[in-house]
């Protein structure tokens, strides 16, 4: 994986750590090695274990939670996580690319093993018994023979810190005498919900706290003329309209008042263009300069196509897709002077805390940043830069401020997933086989974090300058290569420079594109080759893991084997289709089918039924891999069939759920999983390998039905019935 | 003062203080302290703020709470009776219906509403009654097997 670059001005915080913590300076990516700074005994029996990554709605909490219990061996319950506080848990960057389980929860299994280890030499000198006569339970050690013999973790360490480094040495239980890790587990965080307790950062209460809503220009080109703040005068309780730049805050006592001033308040803007016409999109995207990286180079590929008897070409596209998390951006901030706290659903509290000193010019290790949960968020919406609204207005102000975004401002602000051009060419020898595979994606970075204050929206509205072009390129590789063993085969991209919309991380970053485009194309030489989808593919997986989680689907599905297409007749044509993906090539493994109905006269079409089939290595919660298997299949299907960002040159017109609309429940199919667990293997991120393929099966099994190719992001009927002819 | 909006809600009666144009949501937010309604589009599109007026669940993002009248509210938290959890919010539990639970509170609202007029809906029913609640993390099925779970857990109740 790419380092990410050190910025000049980027800054490294020393962290005021828990009395008795050892915590030191920790640079980008370095991970401390303090036991304090993960794990804390308390008196009262319970433990704490601190993650500097956060909850962003997949239930890591509770797995989390799950690992350090089970090295620890205490009961689940008593594991309190603390996360994404940098005045008290360590630096873990961001939390992405389904990667907390293997970070934070590597480093709390070694961190309890460790723990545990140190506290059973305590308890031998104690109990003047040896090591080897000692047995670990429930927070207790006790000598096996005579267990009145005891002391608990509480006794020996209860409010005291271990002063010690987690070695590499340390021994872990063997998976085989799991007892909580692999068993579902209850998400901890549920029943505070379900009970409207406040649970998320929109329901935080500080006191003295004012509100606010933000006055956005109609587009980032555009310029401000003038801001009539008497025309707000007369609603009560108002407190200031704040404006330097472009930007512009109105705070006031209650929300609604500050919503009726945010609608009331004259400004004149000077517009301008920001954004290409749409309809030129990909034509624009490419014509970038680009900067090139070739991935994979294997044989002579322009030979191998000159001697195919079959050449295939074909073109995929992938528009911007919003985030669209149901809770709009929200966050509080109380700047006193030299000093700040902010309450933020950001992913990257320590990154964010960083820039954000930068934007209020204060030393950073004077900006406390506490993450609070928003509502799911899949990558970068508005969360860090409505935390950079709030932090601006509350210095203004010198009081508490809470900003929240309205839906509009969600839709228009937030950092879109990037447009994204697939061209593949492949040629098949005599037999069918594939003699060439050529894949080349056009892509923007798809990182574009806020580590630095410029690329926090507020601030380039505030000094009027453009988002800085991102330092270095970032996403659009993943899963671009596939895990076929193609004889030749030359995989490249393209990075632009510019991503035309404001773009950042979206779950799989260019992972479901990529799969989109080559598990179509896969598609599309099976059918040209006259054989079988899934047989195809089987004949280029060697490995038997991935081979295995292949046919698993095709089981379940029930897999009828058939070149496609069937070219059903019926009225309304019926079809399946298979997609296959190694996420970023070494992780999960994950086979999709999907049956389609499409209505010939319309193109409409149905999703009934998707089956898939997931391998993650260890798991550690089942049912917590379930929850994230559907719900990635259920974004990712959403995406597939109706998502599109649209605009024109002045304004993005998706700024509502009308004009932006998503899966509704009679629109959901149903969906089968079968979970493979690996017991002996590392356990992987499942929070999104099983976005990626859903695009691909829907798309071919569209094919299977009806031979119309759908290469365009989203499946709209239109698109489906041109693709039908006739 | 003659004027005054005097609102019931979870079996109180509160008087107003905001302006009478003043959505509901926001005076059962931050006049009440209740985090069960959330603020999700303002424009009766998604569900987040859901309420149930009378028996009827209710989007409260838009509103003015001067109409609500005499018609008693129940939110959420309001479902809750002596501590113990409401059939449906248990249900949701038993069910793990959720990701980051943002919408929960609207799926949870609709449910109560759905099953108290159609005690065994048709999965056509359900799924319907729940298309104007919007669920970004995809928690659908296990939102719709939740519902199943309250129909059962309701019938167990009464009989
Ligand atoms: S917030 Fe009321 S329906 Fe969306
Ligand atoms: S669980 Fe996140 S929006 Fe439904």
């Amino acid at each position: 994986m790419a380092a990410p670059t050190q910025d000049s001005n980027s800054w490294r915080g020393p962290r005021t750590g828990r009395p008795g913590s050892g915590r030191r300076e920790a640079a980008w990516g370095e991970v401390s090695d303090q036991l304090d700074d993960w794990i804390a005994i308390e008196k009262d029996e319970s433990v704490t274990a601190f993650s500097g990554k956060v909850e962003l709605g997949t239930g890591v909490r509770t797995a989390l939670a799950q690992i350090v219990a089970e090295e620890l061996d205490v009961p689940l319950e008593r594991v309190h996580m603390v996360m994404g506080d940098t005045a008290r848990t360590p630096d873990e960057g961001y939390t992405a690319g389904s990667m907390t389980i293997s970070g934070s929860g590597t480093a709390l299994r070694k961190a309890a093993a460790e723990a545990r280890r140190a506290m059973i030499e305590m308890a031998a000198e104690r109990l003047d018994a040896q090591i080897n006569e000692l047995r670990v339970r429930e927070g207790v050690i006790a000598v096996t023979r005579q267990p009145e013999r005891s002391v608990s973790y509480a006794e020996l360490m209860g409010g005291k810190s271990f002063e010690l480094q987690v070695s590499d040495k340390t021994k872990f239980k063997e998976p085989k005498d799991y007892q909580i890790v692999g068993k579902s587990a209850a998400r901890a965080d549920l029943p505070a919900k379900v009970r409207g307790e406040a649970s998320f950062i929109h329901d935080l209460k500080v006191p003295g706290m004012l509100q606010a809503r933000l006055v956005r220009p109609p587009n980032p080109a555009a310029k401000l003329i003038s801001v009539d703040a008497d025309s707000v005068k007369d609603i009560p309780g108002m407190v200031k309209v704040f404006q330097r730049g472009n930007f512009i805050g109105v705070v006031a006592e209650r929300e609604e008042q500050a919503i009726q001033a945010a609608k009331q308040l004259k400004v004149k803007w000077q517009e301008a263009a920001a954004y290409p016409n749409m309809q030129e999109l990909f034509t624009t995207l490419r014509n970038q300069p680009t900067e090139d990286q070739a991935l994979v180079e294997k044989g002579d590929f322009n030979k191998a196509l000159a001697g195919a008897t079959k050449k295939i070409q074909a073109t995929y596209t992938q528009p911007f897709h919003a985030h669209a998390s149901i809770g709009p951006a929200c966050a509080v901030a109380d700047v006193q002077g030299e000093h700040a706290t902010i309450w933020a659903s950001t992913p990257g509290p320590y990154p964010l805390s960083g820039a954000l000193a930068q934007l209020l010019n204060i030393p950073a290790e004077n900006v406390r940043l506490i993450f609070m949960e928003g509502a799911g968020s899949y990558g970068q919406n508005g969360a860090d830069d409505a935390a950079a609204d709030a932090a601006i207005l509350s210095q203004a102000i010198g009081k508490p401020v809470r900003v929240q975004w309205t839906r509009e401002d969600e839709f228009i602000w937030e950092p879109k997933s990037p447009a994204m051009v697939m061209e593949v060419r492949g040629g098949l020898d005599a037999k069918g086989n594939v003699a060439a595979w050529d894949y080349q994606v056009w892509s923007p970075s798809h990182v574009a974090r806020a580590r630095f204050a410029g690329q926090l929206v507020t601030a380039q509205l505030l000094s009027g300058q453009a988002a800085p072009q991102s330092r270095f390129s970032f996403g659009a590789e993943r899963n671009a290569p596939t895990n076929y063993a193609f004889p030749v085969q030359r995989v490249t991209v393209h990075y632009v420079g510019d991503s035309l919309l404001r773009a950042s991380s979206f779950r799989s970053l260019g992972g479901a594109e990529n799969t989109f485009a080559n598990e179509s194309f896969m598609d599309e030489l099976a059918a040209a080759a006259g054989v079988d989808a899934l047989e195809y593919r089987l004949r280029y997986l060697t490995e038997a893991r991935e081979r295995e989680v292949l046919e698993a689907a095709a089981k379940r599905a029930g897999w009828e084997s058939h070149p496609s297409p069937r070219k059903d007749k019926a009225e309304v044509a019926e079809g399946r289709g298979v997609a296959f993906a190694r996420y970023e090539n070494d992780q999960a493994i994950v086979a999709c089918v999907a049956e389609v109905q499409v209505e010939r006269a319309s193109g409409m079409v149905r999703v009934k039924r998707i089956v898939v089939a997931h391998d993650c290595g260890l798991i550690i919660n089942p049912d917590g891999v379930k929850n994230q298997v559907e719900g990635n299949v259920i974004q990712s299907l959403s995406r597939a069939l109706k998502e599109e960002v649209k605009f024109d040159e002045m304004r993005i017109t998706s700024r509502d759920w009308e004009t932006y609309p998503i899966l509704t429940f009679s629109e959901t199919p149903e969906i089968e999983i079968v979970l493979i667990n690996r017991p002996e293997e590392p356990a992987v991120g499942a929070g999104e390998p099983s976005t990626v393929t859903t695009a691909a099966a829907v798309a071919n099994a569209i094919f299977d039905a009806t031979g119309a190719r759908v290469r365009q992001i989203p499946f709209t009927a239109e698109r489906v019935r041109e693709g039908l002819g006739d | 003062m003659s004027d005054e909006i005097v609102i019931t809600v979870n079996g109180k009666r509160h008087p107003v203080q905001a302006a009478a144009d003043t959505p509901l949501l926001y005076v059962l937010r931050n006049e009440l302290g209740l985090a069960g309604p959330h603020y999700g589009c303002g424009e009766e599109k998604c569900g987040a703020c859901m309420v149930l007026v009378g028996a009827k669940a209710t989007q409260s993002c838009k509103l003015p709470v001067s109409e609500v009248g005499q018609t008693r509210i129940t939110t959420l938290e309001g479902l809750i009776e002596e501590g113990e959890l409401h059939p449906v919010q248990q249900a949701f539990i038993e069910e793990q219906a959720a990701q980051c639970g943002y919408c929960l509170n609207g799926m949870i609202i609709s449910t109560a509403a759905l099953l108290w007029k159609t005690p065994h809906p048709s999965e056509l029913q359900i799924r319907e009654a729940l298309d104007g609640n919007l669920c970004r993390c995809g928690s659908h099925l296990r939102i719709l097997r939740a519902v199943r779970r309250a129909e059962s857990l309701l019938i167990g109740e009464e009989g």
